[in-house]
């Protein structure tokens, strides 16, 4: 069984409503988390992401400036002298499936539909920290693998060219540990 | 705060996109604890969040007060860009923190309230009693929520605002596909 060390993490939150960060905070810290900073909008957001580095980014959609959407995406710039890798949580009220996709094309690494609750949070973080997934760079799109599944029974056009090994998984950590158990 | 030093990244190249594996990390704040080991954090941030819950009503009224607050802007100024975001911006995080405030039925009417927002072609031929309704509903729950026999009539009014939204939406976009589709989609929020 693994535990995550949260109090080596260092997390950004981004939420303009207050009571939501007061709620997120909680759970991080009662997780264990130390180091948790927040901002109320986008841009904010995006400054505090170049300046403090953090691990994991977990993101409102709906906020004022520029989106959790706009976060996203600026944060994913792969030319960029920051960190376009760090796994990004969108945590929204929004609840419609096309949503996942808009979000999913922005770069965001998971999507947690509010209601919040610390089941749902942990697991998001669980599945960034222990199954990373690859990065994908197209003309249009940079961000984690957005097929998170090899469908071998898949029939229709392909929007990836290049052979067969068109998809590297990292290794999950989980799936190693319970080989090796 | 978990970069001691730079990782590799592997670059594949093909045709038209590149596959980068970067080592992972977050890695090292993964460790292995004994099957028995009692820790469990997501029951003490559930202990946690119950310690806050005392607030909950209080933050609740805030958010109450500030959709009623927008809503009598609308009444004022009428739907311009600003009135109309500041409505769905209430409303939206009423849907989203409602029930973990303990409020489901008051989530369950912002819902219905954003989904007329969003989709409504012209908010300007909305029935105005049509967000009035929801508005009050919404603050009629979240005055009333200690009272133990409003709960069920608390639900049976959201269902109902619901129902009424729900049928004038798809009347009103009976010619929009794009949007009878999203309105019709199942929600993917948690409980649902």
């Amino acid at each position: 069984m693994f535990r995550i060390d949260f109090n080596k993490l260092r997390f950004l939150v981004c939420d303009d409503n207050p009571h939501m960060r007061r709620i997120l905070r909680t759970l991080l810290h009662s997780f264990g988390a130390r180091e948790v900073y927040e901002s109320e909008d986008g841009a904010t957001a995006l400054e505090m992401y170049s300046h403090y580095v953090p691990d994991i980014v977990i993101t409102d959609w709906s906020m004022p400036i520029f989106d959790g959407l706009e976060l996203a995406q600026m944060i994913r710039q792969p030319e960029s002298k920051g960190n376009p890798y760090a796994p990004i949580i969108m945590l929204t009220g929004h609840s419609e499936k096309r949503r996942v996709t808009v979000a999913r094309d922005a770069g965001v690494t998971e999507f947690l539909a509010k209601p919040i609750s610390a089941k749902g949070l942990y697991q998001r973080i669980l599945n960034v920290v222990a199954n990373p997934r690859p990065f994908i760079k197209t003309k249009t799109y940079f961000g984690p693998d957005r097929r998170r599944n090899t469908a071998n029974a898949y029939i229709g056009p392909e929007r990836r060219l290049g052979g067969e090994a068109e998809v590297l998984p990292q290794p999950s950590l989980l799936d190693k540990a319970r080989t090796t158990v | 705060m978990t970069k001691d030093k730079p990782a590799t990244v592997q670059v594949k190249t093909f045709a038209d996109h590149k596959v980068i594996t970067q080592p992972n990390p977050l890695r090292k704040v993964l460790r292995r604890v004994a099957d028995k080991d009692l820790d469990d954090p997501i029951a003490r941030a559930e202990k946690a969040l119950a310690g806050l819950s005392g607030e909950f009503k209080n933050w609740m009224s805030v958010e109450a007060d500030r959709l009623a607050a927008a809503h009598a802007a609308i009444l004022k100024n009428g739907f311009t860009d600003s009135t109309r975001e500041e409505l769905f911006r209430a409303a939206h995080d009423i849907k989203g923190d409602a029930a973990t405030f303990g409020f489901p039925s008051a989530a369950a009417a912002a819902e219905s309230l954003c989904r007329i927002i969003e989709h409504a072609p012209n908010l300007d031929e909305v029935p105005s009693d049509l967000i009035a309704h929801h508005i009050n509903a919404i603050q009629a729950i979240v005055r009333e929520r200690t009272r133990l026999d409003t709960v069920s009539t608390a639900n049976e009014l959201s269902r109902q605002l619901r129902g009424v939204a729900d049928e004038f939406l798809m009347h009103a976009n009976r010619d929009r596909p794009e949007h009878l589709e999203a309105i019709l989609a199942p929600s993917i929020a948690p409980g649902d």
